[in-house]
């Protein structure tokens, strides 16, 4: 009993963090159910009968087309990061050469540089490559911005991939190429799933290149649409909830069905970085 | 018999010897650019050429959208060190900086340390936690704007049942209350990253640290203070760092929320450079804004580095 007193401020301090954190995301869903009406007159209560109304409202629009080009360009780039990301990564891990260091600094010195430094001259390039407004554009920015990263990651692992591994295999005449794709990528696994959870959700909330970079609405990631929502709908509150209710809930559905490896993988990323 | 089999190798790879170093040498380097080619030119092309042509174009007045280059040298940067919406932003940045420092961190200490605490349904406690990390920024920025809004807003709602009438008001709307409302926003998205930073540090921290210390009869806050906070320094520094760095870039939630506004009260380098350049269509002074960033970040990240070596020295 005396035990249980004695951790009542902990309770007290845990739910206080709880509603902090955790009401702005209830008003978000409860209103998405809601009338107009009924937000205005009751914004607390819980909506009289669950309404689908606004979420059918979306379904009208761009939003399946929103959420496609998002994962088509999320999903792209990330597989691109942790293929070149691994093979930058395996020279300056494994073997020794004069430029190792001050490559793996170039690469290190990324993860400071404020994306808005590079904006102009990749919406000038994006332009002149032809690709402006095309769901395209994203991914070359993207990844660039995603290796520093990941070659950290893939580096600091492969260095404790033991040697002998290696001497082994070249007895048996296999080249670097082989080496690398039929023994030391599959050894890297965990550090794939680092890179691609980490990269993966900040790509997939990215806002300013794609602002930059597209402009038609059918070119739109989430980001973008969640925005094209807020200007659409003005004042119809609930509707605008229920667009950014349907606009988080991947993620978060992600996040509950794998919440260890998520939690894992961007503690550890942002750790190495 | 085996003996003279080995010889007769040795003495054909001493004779090879000059020639296939020559080739091996030359293949490693084969493989080297391999390898590293495709990462290398990506984040040339994007990354390192921009910063360069950034800077190139800092020297000109240039609206961006006709060929009328005007080489104006430094012009731009002076001009921008008498650019009195740049020191503002400049100096809502360092706000930006120093409000993560002071809110986020200690609030993610906070939350880790609950996790581990005997309090009854922790998952679900930590499963909402995490929560606003992987909400969009821009629905973050939404969301918050009709939470603050002054007319239907549910802040000044929650004011008014705990009988605060006094301090409704349009939260983003005005200058006085709007960069802390935003500042206020960027706590409740970062505050849970920091949480699972520190909560992967506290696991790591051995169990019979804690039992000594208990066999010893150290309180709660001893023990927080001898051995949790000595043994998660050096995730606090890597999580300083991150947020100094990441004050800096700060851009999406501002343009969403107020767009700088109102009267730049709540503009920052990235915000003001973008309208700069997209909206008033100044290229030229845009990249001047941007570089500009960039040096600020490089020498913050020097400062940094030189800190750290420092400190690992006096260890």
């Amino acid at each position: 009993m005396i035990k249980k007193i004695r951790q009542m401020p902990l309770y007290l301090v845990a739910i206080i963090l709880l509603l902090f954190t955790g009401l702005p995301f209830f008003i978000m869903i409860n209103t998405s159910f809601k009338s107009q009406l009924e937000f205005m007159t009751s914004p607390w209560s819980l909506p009289d009968s669950f309404s689908f109304s606004n979420y059918a409202l979306l379904l009208d629009t761009n939003f399946f087309s929103y959420f496609k080009n998002s994962l088509i360009v999320s999903v792209i780039s990330v597989i691109i990061v942790i293929i070149f990301g691994a093979m930058a990564s395996y020279p300056l891990a494994r073997l020794k050469f004069k430029l190792n260091t001050p490559l793996f600094l170039l690469f290190m010195v990324g993860m400071m540089i404020p994306i808005h430094t590079t904006l102009i001259p990749i919406y000038l390039l994006t332009i002149n490559l032809g690709l402006y407004d095309t769901i395209w554009a994203l991914i070359g920015p993207y990844v660039a911005f995603a290796l520093p990263i990941s070659v950290v990651i893939f580096t600091q692992f492969m260095k404790e991939i033991p040697k002998e591994l290696e001497e082994s295999a070249k007895i048996d005449g296999c080249g670097h190429i082989r080496l690398f794709w039929r023994i030391i990528f599959p050894l890297l696994t965990p550090a794939v799933a680092t890179v691609a959870i980490y990269n993966f959700i900040h790509i997939w909330n990215e806002f300013i290149f794609a602002l930059v970079l597209t402009n038609s609405s059918e070119n739109a990631t989430l980001p973008l649409g969640l925005r094209e929502y807020y200007g659409e709908f003005t004042v119809n509150v609930p509707a605008i909830m229920a667009a950014l209710t349907l606009g988080s809930l991947p993620l978060l559905l992600i996040y509950f069905v794998a919440q260890e490896k998520i939690v894992k993988g961007l503690a550890a990323g942002s750790v190495k970085g | 018999m085996q003996k003279s089999l080995g010889e007769t190798s040795t003495q054909k790879s001493l004779s090879l010897n000059t020639s296939t170093k020559a080739m091996r040498k030359r293949r490693e380097i084969l493989t080297i650019i391999g390898f590293m080619a495709p990462a290398l030119i990506i984040y040339g092309v994007y990354v390192v050429y921009s910063i360069g042509m950034t800077f190139y174009y800092s020297l000109f007045e240039w609206s961006g959208i006709d060929n009328n280059f005007s080489f104006l040298g430094l012009d731009n940067y002076v001009r921008l060190l008498q650019d009195g919406v740049f020191w503002v932003s400049l100096g809502n940045n360092s706000l930006l900086l120093g409000a993560s420092l002071l809110t986020q961190l200690p609030l993610g200490l906070i939350m880790a340390l609950l996790l581990f605490s005997p309090v009854k349904g922790m998952r679900l406690f930590r499963s909402v936690y995490f929560m606003p990390f992987l909400m969009s920024t821009v629905a973050i920025g939404i969301l918050f704007v009709f939470i603050y809004d002054g007319n239907f807003g549910l802040l000044n709602d929650l004011l008014g049942m705990v009988g605060l009438e006094s301090l409704q008001q349009s939260w983003i709307g005005k200058e006085s209350t709007a960069i802390w409302a935003v500042i206020a926003t960027v706590c409740w998205q970062f505050a849970p990253f920091y949480m699972i930073l520190f909560r992967a540090a506290i696991v790591g921290i051995p169990e019979e640290l804690y039992e000594a210390a208990n066999i010893d009869g150290a309180k709660p806050l001893q023990r927080f203070k001898n051995i949790t906070l000595p043994l998660l320094m050096p995730i606090i520094i890597t999580s300083a760092i991150l947020s100094i760095i990441g004050s800096l870039k700060y851009f999406d939630l501002i343009y969403v929320m107020t767009m700088g506004g109102p009267n730049n009260s709540t503009e920052l380098m990235a915000t003001y450079m973008y309208k700069q350049t997209f909206t008033n269509f100044n290229m030229g002074y845009g990249s001047t804004v941007s570089f500009s960033m960039f040096i600020i970040a490089f020498i913050v990240t020097l400062f940094i580095l030189i800190g750290e070596r420092k400190r690992r020295g006096v260890e």
